[in-house]
């Protein structure tokens, strides 16, 4: 679950690591009071949306707006949130369709002397959380390890300890800080590795993380995920901002299902998350376009099967629909039970390929054959199934 | 010959109790494995189906001989239930469960060093010895007995891929899902090992998918210590990038794990990797020729 960059400042204040002093806006006139209320000669306005590269990102509505500007008054404030408010950023990270900005975050200056990175993620290779430092703040750490991978700092971040102060301060040395900026570190970075560990993030990343001038790190900028798997003991709800999720995704969530809307025009229902993906590359490989992934579980009933229907025909690209079933301890007859109850209530308006294999298979192809559901079309394996899909959409 | 499975095996499931749990165990009995009873905190004392139940795992080790778990407790307290099997001096746990927090299983880690423990999984279907036993929910009647070792990170794209074994007459030594979080107890390699020193197997299928890089690292060890024919399937080629794909840890993550670079890196190794989930079955095959 990801959060906006003004919540995970607001949770990072509140949990001691230090972050500019900053004030939402959602509207022209609350930018500019917030400007006047932050009351330095400078303050950075801000887009909240779910996706970095919004400094360099511009708005559909206004090519030369950028989302995120240094303004010097009030008005500049207001002047500036009337063209990014309520209109579409698009970054290098946000895809062409962009995403609407319906928040600001007006934050004030500071006097900068270094510019860092820093992201505490999990390490598989480890098992363990592992905070990663560079000199090179600002940066994609991507493009940081491919080009000077010289430049990356890593520490394991024990689970039961968290970060040491010893740590801290090794990364300090290396990282060239100064006196009083290491001892700012020894505070700060233990600080923020408890903010993940506390929380249950799967990424905290600060960048940049900024040196003042006199020697302080605050967190510039904060990008915070959620493991969705410990959402239960956390009570995250209200930071969810479901605008900026898909809408059939979140119905899909409530369903039980696992859905990932894609750009194709085959829809895919599929048990089991790596045959759903499997399916999906099955289909391309075949020469379609896969409009989605759909793992019904290993559990799927008459609900959920009619539920998933319904939200992959409820995306208009869709002209063909595939569904693939390995039966394993969920039998393949009552999936066919499901699938043709399903089938009905939503009313099929696109052809239906069906391959089924596994468990009481027999039993699910004579159902089906018997059905009186004609418009069905059967595949014996995964080639004919894909073949037949994609032929749907050529004939 | 098989591996971590065999005719020693004493299994009891952890969290018996439970509407998956009983049913998946009176599964693994029915198919002949030695399942000798099942814990759950408060009922101990207490039958299920024929199951006696205990409070705690070294209570049914002590009384059954129990040497392996399944676990079925859910996910808030599911870490706690893999430390208590290790602790309890379990030396095999398959973790079923799906949806562990993954700070959870950062903390279980170090445990089961400490107590010489594998875990397998989580979030897995489990393990097969065909004809033997199994720890696990998949269906017993797709796996054949046989000698190709097959590793999948997914569970029905296991089953797919041990029903095309099937139709070619190709069973497995052992069959093991090893699960999709990103932190899990056995990895690609630790399997490797296994089934390069198991002289049941003659030939072995990993199943991966994207996201971390547990493929190329199995690619590198391929190449430098396995001798058997090794084929392989990476799911999502197709996966955007910065989407979880249903697996917790199935995600490209800005770059890095995709299935590309996978394929590239099982191909230099010289694995014969299957262009899609319908060749997993051919390709093991082709592995096959390839050497002889």
């Amino acid at each position: 679950m990801k959060i906006h960059e003004y919540q995970a400042k607001q949770l990072f204040a509140a949990a001691g690591v230090a972050v500019p002093e900053g004030v939402v806006a959602k509207t022209a006139d609350e930018a500019a009071d917030a400007f006047n209320q932050l009351g330095g000669e400078i303050a950075v306005v801000k887009s909240q949306i779910h996706a970095g590269g919004r400094g360099k990102g511009r708005f559909k509505e206004h090519p030369d707006q950028a989302g995120v500007v240094l303004v010097r008054s009030a008005d500049e404030a207001r002047e500036n949130a009337e063209r990014m408010l309520g209109s579409t950023l698009v970054t290098l990270q946000t895809g062409e369709e962009g995403k609407t900005v319906n928040t600001l975050y007006v934050e004030a200056g500071l006097d900068i002397a270094r510019e860092l990175y820093l992201g505490v993620i999990i390490d598989r290779e480890s098992n363990s959380p592992v905070l990663i430092m560079s000199s090179e703040g600002g940066m994609e750490i991507e493009e940081v390890a491919k080009d000077t991978p010289e430049k990356i700092f890593r520490e394991p971040v024990d689970v039961g300890l968290g970060l040491q102060k010893f740590q801290a301060r090794k990364l300090a040395y290396k990282l060239g800080l100064d006196v009083e900026a290491v001892r700012s570190a020894e505070k700060f970075l233990p600080t923020l590795c408890n903010f993940f560990l506390e929380n249950d993030c799967s990424v905290t990343e600060v960048n940049p993380l900024v040196v003042t001038t006199d020697g302080q790190l605050v967190a510039l900028d904060a990008k915070v995920t959620f493991d969705d798997n410990s959402l239960f003991r956390h009570q995250f709800e209200e930071l969810r901002d479901l605008s900026e999720e898909e809408e059939t995704e979140v119905r899909a969530a409530q369903a039980g299902l696992s859905y990932v809307k894609l750009d194709g025009n085959i829809g895919c229902l599929v048990n089991g998350a790596g045959l759903a993906m499997s399916t999906m590359d099955l289909i391309k490989l075949h020469g379609g376009e896969p409009a989605n992934f759909l793992d019904v579980g290993g559990g799927a009933n008459v609900d959920q099967v009619t539920e998933a229907f319904r939200i992959i025909l409820a995306d208009d690209n869709v002209q063909a629909v595939l569904v693939n079933i390995f039966g394993g301890i969920m039998k393949c007859d009552t999936i066919v039970d499901a699938l043709l109850t399903a089938y009905e209530k939503v009313g099929f308006t696109v052809p239906l390929v069906v391959r089924l294999e596994g468990t009481n298979v027999e039993l699910a192809r004579e159902k089906l054959s018997t059905s009186g559901k004609d418009d069905i079309i059967t595949a014996t394996d995964l080639t004919d199934a894909a073949q037949k899909v994609v032929a749907t959409l050529t004939s | 010959m098989s591996i971590l499975v065999n005719e020693e095996t004493r299994v009891i499931t952890q969290g018996i109790t439970g509407r998956a749990g009983l049913f998946h165990s009176q599964k693994c009995r029915e198919y002949g494995t030695p399942l000798v009873g099942g814990v759950t905190p408060g009922k101990g004392g207490t039958k299920i189906d024929g199951f006696p139940v205990f409070d705690s795992v070294a209570d049914a080790v002590e009384k059954t001989g129990a040497n392996a778990s399944m676990i079925f407790v859910p996910p808030p307290f599911c870490g706690d239930a893999i430390m208590e099997a290790a602790d309890a001096g379990i030396k095999l746990i398959v973790a079923i469960t799906e949806g562990i927090p993954v700070l959870d299983m950062a903390k279980v880690m170090p445990q089961l060093k400490e107590h010489d423990c594998r875990l397998i999984g989580p979030n897995c279907p489990g393990i097969i010895t065909p004809g033997i036993a199994k720890i696990g929910i998949m269906p017993g009647y797709i796996h054949q007995e046989g000698n190709v070792g097959l590793i999948s990170k997914s569970g029905t794209l296991t089953y797919e891929a041990a029903w095309q074994l099937g139709n070619i007459g190709l069973g497995q030594s052992t069959a093991i899902g090893i699960g999709g979080d990103p932190i899990i107890g056995s990895t690609f390699i630790d399997l490797l090992e296994m089934f390069e020193n198991d002289p049941g197997t003659e030939s072995i299928l990993m199943i991966g998918e994207i996201g971390g890089n547990a493929e190329e690292q199995a690619a590198d060890f391929i190449k430098a210590n396995v001798t058997k024919p090794v084929a392989a399937f990476i799911a999502g080629v197709t996966a955007p990038p910065g989407r979880r794909m249903g697996h917790a840890g199935a995600i490209i993550a800005r770059g890095a794990g995709t299935a590309a670079e996978k394929i590239a890196a099982l191909q230099a190794a010289g694995v014969e990797v299957a262009e899609s989930p319908a060749d997993m079955g051919a390709a093991v095959q082709r592995a096959i020729a390839n050497r002889s």
